[in-house]
Formats: structure tokens, sequence, C-alpha cells
């Protein structure tokens, strides 16, 4: 195997014990439970959110014409309606679609 | 091992399953577009088992973002599960050392959410239910890992099916998940702007992390609410 893949194979086994590592982590710190200062909380609590949209914002701005139309068509029926993330990818790929093989 | 509570577990699970499934396949099919055989596909599936977690992962991997950044977002994206481990504990405690090492390995967004239901009904919360719920949802995700893989493999061209716009439209569905947290607007706008600039000016994959840090900088800054934080609303019903 060479280096480089062998350096997704550990990527994949770190990536799996910080997971366990979450599953875990609760069950041992509920025994010891100490307060979280209110900051380090509110931290924790964005880095979803702030993480996610990273990935999310340079694809509508970089990503071309179609792509951004589709987020945003999708976005905003989902929005609307109150949409799971399933159905909001089916009306986001059609979308794409429409504009790659129809339209441009 | 009570052989009728594994099955009531299983009959428990395979709802889940099938709603999961679409996500295993598209999980296998873009993690093989973004540089993965199909070996490392399902070896991920089969050790990380978090499926939101993953879809990061992948795309983080694909941009080549530092490994340690890629850890520490997947890391972060199932944070959650902290909260649901102390959550469960009163339920599970009865389990044995082995048994709780499995619970938590498969301890899952609905997994949780059926284990506390379970729990509050007064219901026993047996390792056979436990287990067959668990185990209903993990294989079949290991398979429709394998299968999406095998099919992204077949795939030439990636745009041409429509398939490089799933992973940006499935994170930002992620995003609309959290929207009931404290400050959820300013920390997306903050992000978002701040990982476009570091995209313009640095670039990839350093907007990752730049974006990132801007977002959590500000939601440590801004004077606490004292609200208690709301659970994320789409990643548990998904991931």
């Amino acid at each position: 195997m060479d280096p480089q893949h062998l350096n997704l194979i550990y990527l994949i086994i770190a990536a799996a014990v910080a997971t366990f590592v979450t599953r875990i982590g609760g069950y041992v710190l509920i025994t010891q439970m100490k307060q979280i200062p209110p900051r380090l909380e509110a931290a924790l609590n964005a880095v979803p959110a702030a993480v996610l949209t990273t990935l999310v914002a340079p694809a509508f701005v970089y990503g071309g014409f179609d792509v951004a139309v589709s987020m945003f068509v999708a976005f905003a029926i989902a929005l609307g309606l109150n949409l799971s993330t399933l159905r909001m990818l089916v009306i986001g790929w059609v979308v794409v679609m429409l504009l790659r093989h129809l339209v441009l | 091992m009570r052989k009728d509570e594994f099955w009531e577990g299983v009959r428990g699970g395979f709802p889940i399953m099938l709603a999961a499934s679409p996500f295993g396949a598209l999980f296998g099919a873009l993690a093989v577009d973004n540089g993965f055989t199909i070996a490392d596909t399902v070896f991920m599936s089969a050790t990380v088992y978090a499926g939101a977690s993953q879809m990061v992962g992948i795309e983080l991997f694909g941009n080549h973002v530092q490994p340690w950044l890629v850890v520490l977002s997947v890391f972060a994206v199932n944070f959650r599960h902290v909260l649901y481990s102390a959550s469960i504990a009163k339920y599970i405690r009865h389990f044995t050392p082995i048994q709780k090492f499995f619970a938590f390995f498969l301890l899952v967004d609905p997994q949780y959410a059926e284990t506390e239901k379970r729990g509050e009904r007064g219901l026993p919360v047996t390792f056979p239910w436990y287990l067959g719920f668990g185990l209903v949802i993990y294989f079949p995700w290991i398979f429709n890992t394998l299968l999406g893989a095998i099919f992204g493999q077949m795939i030439g061209d990636p745009k041409a099916i429509g398939l490089d716009v799933l992973l940006p439209i499935y994170f930002l569905g992620l995003v609309m998940g959290f929207r009931k947290r404290d400050r959820f607007l300013p920390i997306v706008a903050v992000s978002a702007v701040a990982s476009v600039a570091g995209m313009h000016f640095v670039g990839s994959p350093w907007h990752v992390s730049i974006g990132a840090l801007a977002g959590v900088l500000l939601a440590a800054c801004l004077p606490p609410t004292g609200a208690v934080a709301a659970p994320p609303v789409a990643i548990e019903k998904e991931a």
C-alpha cells in the first residue's frame, strides 16, 4: 500500500476513534459532571453550524450559476414547506439537471 | 440472549434503516468521487458509522484539508453524541462493559431517540433489544455504502448526472437543522463571509478553518444568553 493511501486509512481510523469518544464521552462525564463555562458551551454549540457553513457558502459563490440556482431553489422550497433533507436533495438535483441538459 | 426482545428491536429499527438507505448509497457514490477506493469507503462506514460526519470527512479530504482538521470536524459534527450518552446513562447502567462498548459504538441519532423514549415510558432497555435495533440499521448502512460506491465508480463525469450539487445541498440542509440554536443567524453569516473571503484571499482548504473559527469566536464573544442549547433538528432525523 502506498504511503498516501496508508495516510487515508489512518485518517479514517482517527475519525472513527473521535466519533467513539463522542459516543462514550457523555457517559464518562456524567459520573463526574462539573459546570461547563457558558462561553465554552456557546462556542461548542456554534461549532457544527460554523463548520458546515464553510462547506456551503464557497460552493454557492464559486460553484457556478447552475449550482447556485439549484442550491437557492432547494433552500427556498425546503424552508417554505419545512421539507426533509432528502426531499431538498431531490429538488436541487432536479433543478441542476434541468439547467444542464435542457436550458443551458 | 432473549430472542423475542432482539426481534422487537429489529422491527423497531427497520423503518429507520429504510429511511437511512439513500444516504448510505449517496455517501458511497460521493466518497468514490472524492478519491476513496471502494474498500476505503466501506471501511469508513463500518468504523465511523455516523452519516453526516462521514460526508463532512470525504468533502474535506477531497479538498485536501489538513488531516487534523478533518478529524476535528468529524469530532465537532458528532459532538452531540456526548449529550446522548450522558442522557441514556441511566437506562443502560446495567449493561456489562462489553455490552456498553457495542452500545456506544451503535449510538446513532435514532438509536438514542428510541432508547430515550423506551426508558421514559418505563419499558426495559435490554441489551438484546438495543442490539437488534442497532444492527438492523448498521449492516444495511454498510451494504448500501458498498452499492453506492460500486455505482459511483461506474460514473465517468459526476457533473453530467448532477452529483456535484448534492453535497453542498446536503450540508445546507444540515445547517438549516441547527436554526433553532442560539445566535444561529449571526454565526452562519460570519462563517459564510469569512469562508468566502478565506477562499478568495488565502485559498482552499484554509477557508474551512478560517470560516469555522470566525463563527465559533463570535459565539464565544457574544454575551451569554443563558438559554439551554436546542438540539439539532435535521441531523437527528437523518444522520
